[in-house]
């Protein structure tokens, strides 16, 4: 097992390698530094020595791969590439542009962005099932055709007006709870609910019909036949034989977005003021700040990656069935 | 009035897509057993209804594709210039709409501004008070006729649709049974693919549809149906205008994503080997970055270059309808993989099959064998995930929008009029209307988009067994 897991470490490497020289073309290939400095300063009255300026405030002054000025292992090390690409593996994102660190900024907006996400995903998940459980339950009545098209409904309508919605129904008609902010410790409640209840709600159309699709399709087979046969009730068959059976692939298609709930929602977090990675980005993206986006984007397909691991792990986990190889 | 031609690069590529449309549809038509499942849906009514709006919403988008230049009147001889404004055969149809800009905000149905001004009546004197609008309810002079004429004014647009969808279907009828008839083939088995229920609730929906455009036809030639937005535009027209936007991402990225996806997907699966693991590599990278992340990237370094190359644009048009095509680029590249993915493992199925191995020990060449024995066996898998994208890329328009790396800020779309409308919910009175129209236009199009979507792959998948 151990010995497994190493394995698919060392498979994530070359992916993150090719993300990370992925993101330094896109950056600093395709989008010179000089592109950059001209962007920041404004495209009219740009002297080459404010860009020069520019740059070696930042560090982008120097050659991209090779440093031909340089000696010995500066060669290699004195280069954009090194000092801001390759550096990321270390898990050193560098300085936004307005000079604070990047790194300390992702570990303390990390903790709002989780108080979201992680009740959104443990809650979701809950309802998403036992709905999608509701609807198997009375497969071919009214009830099951009247929550399929709920489900479409729900899944038709943007996301955005979710959010813009709950704000305006919940906090400016009701007042229940604040429209947007947040606060650390015991009184963080009022400003979470309505984002996780909102986060709920938008994704509980796609996800419930997946799931029911997915029941539907265990409910069909041999195993839950010889249940029945045996007498047990309907409902003692849903529970304890179709749940357990389904329950492999929900579980293993779920595991994937666990590490990325540390990213937070770009949208919940900057509709609602809530100071975490979501939005964090977001003010990047609009702040043209690159070093950034391009930090996001790392730590991003990092933990996407991680999901992907944990997915292999959890398939060995819940299901005997799979033999490692 | 003297044009000019104008084809923007999205007009270009809609055509393109439009041509391959109407080549497959032909070539479908020929072939019974490709024929086949269309007939199934066709057999559905909820999937023939929502086909019937969306063709209502691609009409509008073709119209609003046909882009052109008005002549400016000729000045001391230098030549014929034209405007820098370009418009649309569609813009043409509905030019009291575009035209008819109010001073600011107003709601639904109003005939004053949405906020009092200082005003000087017939007397001269000051005084602080709504004023009328320019156009909407122009004619009336003052607030008690207004319900009366709405109401009138509705009913004359519904008995003009009804009646001219009868006239219509009477017409079609008599001309129908009028031409020579020509000698029917037998049916085949199963030839009919509308039932009596689908005929019946199509007939309905047609008639709900014209009676509903009829009344508000009829009544934004006097009203601002929908209201209008900070600097006076119809509301209505913003919302007709995005659909085009709308219906642009959603199918042009399938441009990108289709040859992509199918060619590499079915290599991967078909040759293995060391293509296998390239192609398994560049899709598992592209997709381990968040997509709103590389979307984000991709279009923060495109904005770049068109800042610094002002020069390759000659209308503000043209140079917003490259970023929409970008986007559409962008999107594609970042939703390819999951296609990709499908393709390959079910290639890898395929190719282990008896028929292909039958192939291979004949000496058929590779490239047949793809072409003629594989990709023919994919086409039901890649048709279904086009279609079930198409709903989740109009969607996602709006939200990249929101973010700031959507379409170009002058460019009409869903996206940008809820990015517009949304500060204008803590005022007071609200100003609900342009919000509402952005939501429910985008919610009938993706609405009819998915039931469409959901009824191809009930028709196309071949893992539900069918008694036929």
């Amino acid at each position: 097992m151990i010995a497994y897991i190493i394995r698919r470490i060392l498979y994530a490497i070359p992916i993150l390698i090719g993300v990370n020289l992925l993101t330094f073309a896109l950056f600093f290939v395709v989008n010179t530094p000089d592109d950059m400095a001209r962007m920041q300063l404004g495209i009219k009255r740009v002297t080459p020595e404010a860009i020069e300026k520019w740059k070696q405030q930042r560090g982008y002054d120097k050659p991209l791969l090779v440093n031909s000025a340089a000696s010995g292992a500066d060669k290699i090390t004195d280069t954009i590439f090194w000092q801001k690409s390759a550096s990321m593996f270390a898990f050193d994102f560098g300085y936004s542009d307005d000079g604070r660190s990047i790194g300390r900024e992702i570990t303390t907006r990390m903790g709002p962005s989780l108080a979201i996400a992680l009740p959104t995903f443990l809650i979701g998940l809950v309802v998403y099932v036992s709905f999608a459980l509701l609807m198997t339950l009375f497969r071919a009545t009214a009830l099951d055709i009247a929550g399929v098209a709920l489900c479409v409904l729900l899944m038709s309508i943007s996301g955005l007006f979710y959010i813009i919605g709950g704000q305006f129904v919940v906090s400016k008609l009701w007042h229940l709870v604040p429209i947007s902010g947040y606060n650390g410790g015991a009184s963080a409640f009022k400003f979470v609910a309505l984002p996780i209840l909102i986060g709920m709600i938008g994704g509980i159309g796609s996800s419930s019909r997946w799931y029911r699709t997915i029941f539907l399709e265990e409910i069909g087979k041999d195993y839950v036949r010889t249940a029945r046969a045996k007498g047990l009730s309907e409902l003692r068959v849903l529970f304890s034989h179709v749940l357990k059976n389904a329950m492999i692939p929900i579980l293993t298609g779920v595991v994937v977005v666990i590490p990325l709930l540390f990213m937070g929602s770009l949208l919940t977090e900057s509709f609602f003021g809530i100071p975490g990675l979501g939005s964090y980005t977001i003010d990047a993206i609009n702040a043209q700040d690159f070093s950034v986006v391009r930090a996001m984007v790392f730590l991003g397909s990092a933990l996407y990656i991680a999901g992907l691991i944990l997915t292999d792990i959890s398939y060995t986990v819940v299901d005997p069935r799979v033999r490692l190889s | 009035m003297n044009f000019m031609p104008v084809i923007l690069w999205s007009d270009a590529l809609v055509f393109v897509l439009l041509a391959t449309g109407i080549t497959t549809a032909w070539y479908v038509r020929q072939r019974e057993h490709l024929l086949l499942p269309w007939r199934r849906v066709a057999r559905g009514s909820v999937a023939m209804v929502s086909l019937l709006v969306l063709s209502l919403f691609l009409l509008v988008g073709l119209l609003d594709t046909l882009h052109y230049r008005v002549a400016l009147p000729e000045q001391n001889n230098s030549g014929t210039a034209y405007s820098p404004e370009v418009l649309s055969v569609f813009d043409k149809l509905v030019e009291p709409l575009r035209v008819q800009t109010e001073k600011t905000y107003s709601g639904p149905f109003a005939i004053t501004l949405y906020a009092k001004e200082s005003i000087t009546d017939a007397q001269g004197n000051a005084l602080r008070d709504y004023p009328r609008l320019r156009y909407g309810g122009a004619h009336l002079t003052d607030e008690s006729q207004r319900d009366g004429d709405v109401l009138w004014r509705a009913i004359k647009g519904v008995a003009l649709g009804v009646i001219s969808v009868i006239v219509f279907i009477v017409l079609a009828g008599w001309a129908k049974r009028s031409l020579p008839t020509r000698v029917e083939h037998a049916p085949v088995g199963g030839r009919v693919s509308c039932t009596p229920h689908t005929l019946h609730s199509l007939l309905a929906a047609v008639l709900i549809i014209a009676a509903f455009t009829g009344a508000v036809a009829n009544l934004a030639t006097a009203y601002h149906v929908l209201g209008t937005d900070k600097v006076g535009q119809d509301v209505l027209y913003l919302s007709l205008k995005s659909i085009r936007t709308g219906l642009i991402i959603g199918t042009v990225t399938t441009l990108v994503t289709l040859p992509l996806a199918l060619f590499l997907g079915v290599a991967a699966g078909y040759f293995r080997g060391w293509v296998d693991d390239v192609i398994q590599y560049i899709y598992t990278v592209l997709s381990s970055v968040p997509s709103v992340l590389l979307i984000a990237a991709a279009v923060l370094i495109m904005q770049v270059t068109i800042d610094t190359h002002p020069e390759w644009f000659d209308t503000a048009a043209s140079r917003a309808d490259l970023r929409l095509v970008f986007l559409c680029l962008i999107l594609g590249v970042t939703s390819w993989t999951g296609l990709c993915r499908l393709l390959r493992g079910e290639t890898l199925k395929l190719r282990e099959m008896e028929y292909i191995q039958a192939a291979q020990s004949f000496g058929v060449s590779s490239l047949r064998i793809l072409t003629r024995h594989i990709v023919p066996n994919v086409m039901h898998i890649t048709l279904i995930a086009l279609v079930m994208d198409f709903s989740a890329l109009v969607l996602a328009e709006a939200v990249l929008s929101y973010v700031g790396v959507g379409v170009d800020p002058s460019m009409i779309s869903f996206g940008t009029m809820i990015n517009a409308a949304r500060l204008e919910m803590g005022r007071e009175p609200m100003v609900w209307w342009a919000l509402a129209a952005a939501f429910g236009f985008m919610l009938v199009l993706v609405l009819a988009a998915n039931l469409f979507a959901d009824a191809v792959r009930d028709a196309f998948d071949p893992r539900l067994n069918r008694t036929e």
